[in-house]
């Protein structure tokens, strides 16, 4: 594949690489590129400490969460890229681990939601985010899970889904934040396994491709929620994979490297991300296997994990 | 007076960069600090990297004055993706005391350039709690203008379901969905909206109340657009949890075998179908017809029971979801 060079150009190159409005979201942005080279087995083609220098800079030791760039407002979205990041590179030594688990867990409200900020934005993915980074750092007790479970099961849909809030429309990027939430906190039973899973299964459009919500166009993004989410409920095996494999290859800048959202436009570095992940929860040969809740490579996850704590 | 909240009716010609605007003269630029080695490098442009710096400076000085509400305004128009100056230009507003119907009046125009930016949609909703019930009816008719742009828009659906369920306006919210789907029949979003009316608004009297005319209106709309995922998922949704009311509902199996006599390949009408009979529908002569003569078209289930013959069915007309398809045939069959 060629991602590997588009991914290794943009780490070097300080033109031509997307727009002004990347800059507060680049801690994202580093966790898509360098979990992308760590599934190609070419995570040391960066230097970690320089990695590690710069996401510390986006720390707010007063809050204990990580704004998306240097001198930005933290905010959860970039305190998880923050720990999945560190946790690539099994540096999670750096950090006040009491402080940001206090960031995050302060942000659950009395209804067992999370809000993204002291702003107070609510959404099931900021529910996701938390309770991620939580178990990353082992500190899921500082939260209560019953509650935030209750809340995630409140926006569950008919169909089977989940949407942003109670009542909201379900979308495989929801359903993913649910899904994987529930899954972490060993709370699938909560879900309807065959009617969601024939919901997602539903989603693949005829050229292979996976859609977000019944009508859309399918986009490369989707097969990471969608593949993930069916992963969790054990029924990947009701979609054709080798037609998803072939549309996010078909979505592939054979020259100059990199994935897009459907074949023939412009390559971006979330697209890239998201089409190596679907090829890695595929098995796809050489890509390193992916955890489809934590969303980092599965040896990255065996580490914090199984590794006898102190 | 409130201060105004927006300097950018000014045209592109007029800009004058902020280190030649006489009322930021004392102010000294803050240059964005990306660190030694960048891990994500970004190209910046000179314009938006000056209003930056300027923005900056005001910020890590905490100055909450009007010339910051309107630098805010100016970093909003270049990239309204930054939360952090969302942030601070609600802090400002707040210690300005600033009119925050003329913010919404702000807002609204940038949201309509900009309808799914996360930032802007939460600027408004904190805006709507603080303007109060007064407000919901100017917010229902701010999210219909940008649905009828992308009926589909998250964003915008989220906004309203918050605004309905906080502030009100279900009165015509009935109508409003019934006016989407003669507009699209397709759209999934607004068939979402028609549950949340029939089983939250105050004024329906709920699911159980509603059942019966919304399976008229969904069968009507199924026998109009029989290829439609979403109308038959919401039949099936009207009887969630109640397996014995909707087997009894002869108009649920009767949709089925109209649909199929004019398409037997309809994986939709053959899927609920399935359900019925795995819950224990007893099939009319009628429909044990129709799938006879569908099964007499395939020797391979000629033997078998309805059920496993719709499984087969099944997997020749979607051969996308085959594995599903064998999956639920296991279901089915008569355990060996």
């Amino acid at each position: 594949m060629g991602c590997l060079r588009f991914l290794l150009l943009l780490m070097q190159k300080k033109d031509s690489f997307e727009s002004l409005v990347m800059e507060h979201i680049r801690l994202n942005g580093a966790y898509w590129g360098l979990t992308t080279l760590d599934l190609l087995h070419k995570l040391d083609a960066v230097d970690a400490d320089e990695v590690i220098q710069w996401i510390m800079s986006c720390y707010h030791p007063e809050s204990g969460g990580f704004g998306g760039n240097v001198g930005h407002d933290p905010h959860v979205l970039y305190t998880l890229s923050a720990v999945q990041v560190l946790c690539l590179f099994d540096r999670l030594d750096v950090l006040d681990v009491d402080k940001v688990a206090d960031y995050v867990s302060g942000l659950q409200n009395e209804d067992g939601s999370f809000s993204g900020d002291i702003w107070g934005e609510v959404d099931t993915r900021f529910s996701y985010i938390v309770i991620c980074t939580l178990a990353l750092l082992h500190h899921l007790h500082k939260i209560n899970v019953q509650k935030a479970v209750d809340y995630i099961v409140s926006c569950k849909n008919l169909d089977g889904g989940f949407g942003a809030m109670p009542g909201g429309e379900s979308h495989a990027g929801q359903i993913f934040c649910c899904v994987g939430a529930l899954a972490i906190t060993g709370s699938l039973h909560h879900i309807d396994r065959d009617l969601l899973g024939w919901w997602l299964c539903e989603r693949q459009c005829k050229e292979g491709g996976l859609n977000g919500r019944p009508e859309k166009l399918a986009d490369v993004c989707y097969s990471w929620w969608v593949l993930s989410s069916l992963i969790m409920i054990d029924r990947v095996h009701w979609i054709d994979k080798d037609k998803l494999a072939k549309f996010i290859l078909n979505c592939q800048d054979k020259e100059n490297g990199g994935i897009s959202d459907r074949p023939d436009n412009a390559v971006d570095i979330y697209h890239t991300y998201f089409g190596v992940a679907g090829l890695s929860l595929m098995e796809y040969p050489g890509v390193k296997p992916m955890d489809p809740a934590y969303a980092l490579p599965l040896d990255v996850v065996n580490r914090i994990f199984l590794r006898k704590r102190d | 007076m409130a201060p105004s909240s927006s300097s950018s009716s000014e045209g592109v010609d007029d800009w004058v960069p902020p280190s030649r605007r006489p009322e930021l003269a004392d102010v000294v630029p803050v240059p964005q600090d990306d660190g030694p080695h960048p891990v994500v490098p970004i190209a910046y442009r000179s314009d938006f990297r000056e209003v930056m710096d300027y923005f900056r400076a005001l910020y890590f000085a905490g100055e909450r004055s009007v010339r910051a509400l309107h630098l805010t305004a100016e970093v909003i128009g270049l990239n309204p993706g930054n939360y952090t100056v969302w942030h601070f230009r609600r802090l400002v507003l707040e210690a300005l005391d600033a009119d925050l119907q003329e913010e919404m009046n702000f807002v609204d125009q940038i949201a309509e350039s900009n309808p799914k930016n996360y930032q802007i949609w939460h600027h408004k909703r904190w805006l709507a709690e603080k303007l109060g019930p007064d407000v919901a009816n100017k917010e229902h008719e701010f999210t219909r203008k940008i649905l009828a742009i992308d009926a589909k828009n998250y964003h915008a659906w989220s906004h309203r379901q918050w605004v309905l369920q906080v502030l009100g306006g279900w009165e015509t919210e009935l109508q409003y969905c019934n006016q989407l789907l003669e507009e699209d029949v397709f759209n999934n979003s607004a068939w979402n909206q028609r549950y949340l009316v029939i089983t939250r608004s105050p004024l329906h009297g709920g699911l159980v109340a509603m059942r019966d005319s919304e399976v008229d209106y969904t069968v009507g709309a199924i026998l109009a657009n029989p290829q439609n995922e979403s109308s038959w998922r919401y039949l099936k949704g009207l009887y969630k949890g109640e397996n014995n009311l909707l087997v009894a509902d002869e108009r649920i199996s009767d949709v089925c075998l109209k649909v199929l006599k004019n398409d037997w390949t309809c994986v939709f009408a053959l899927s609920l179908l399935l359900d019925l009979l795995r819950i224990g529908l007893q099939p009319s002569d009628d429909l044990r017809g129709t799938i006879e003569a569908m099964k007499n078209a395939d020797p391979e289930t000629a033997d078998a029971d309805l059920a496993t013959a719709i499984c087969s069915i099944l997997q020749k007309c979607d051969p996308l979801r085959v594995n599903y398809w064998s999956w639920f045939m296991t279901t089915v069959s008569p355990q060996i």
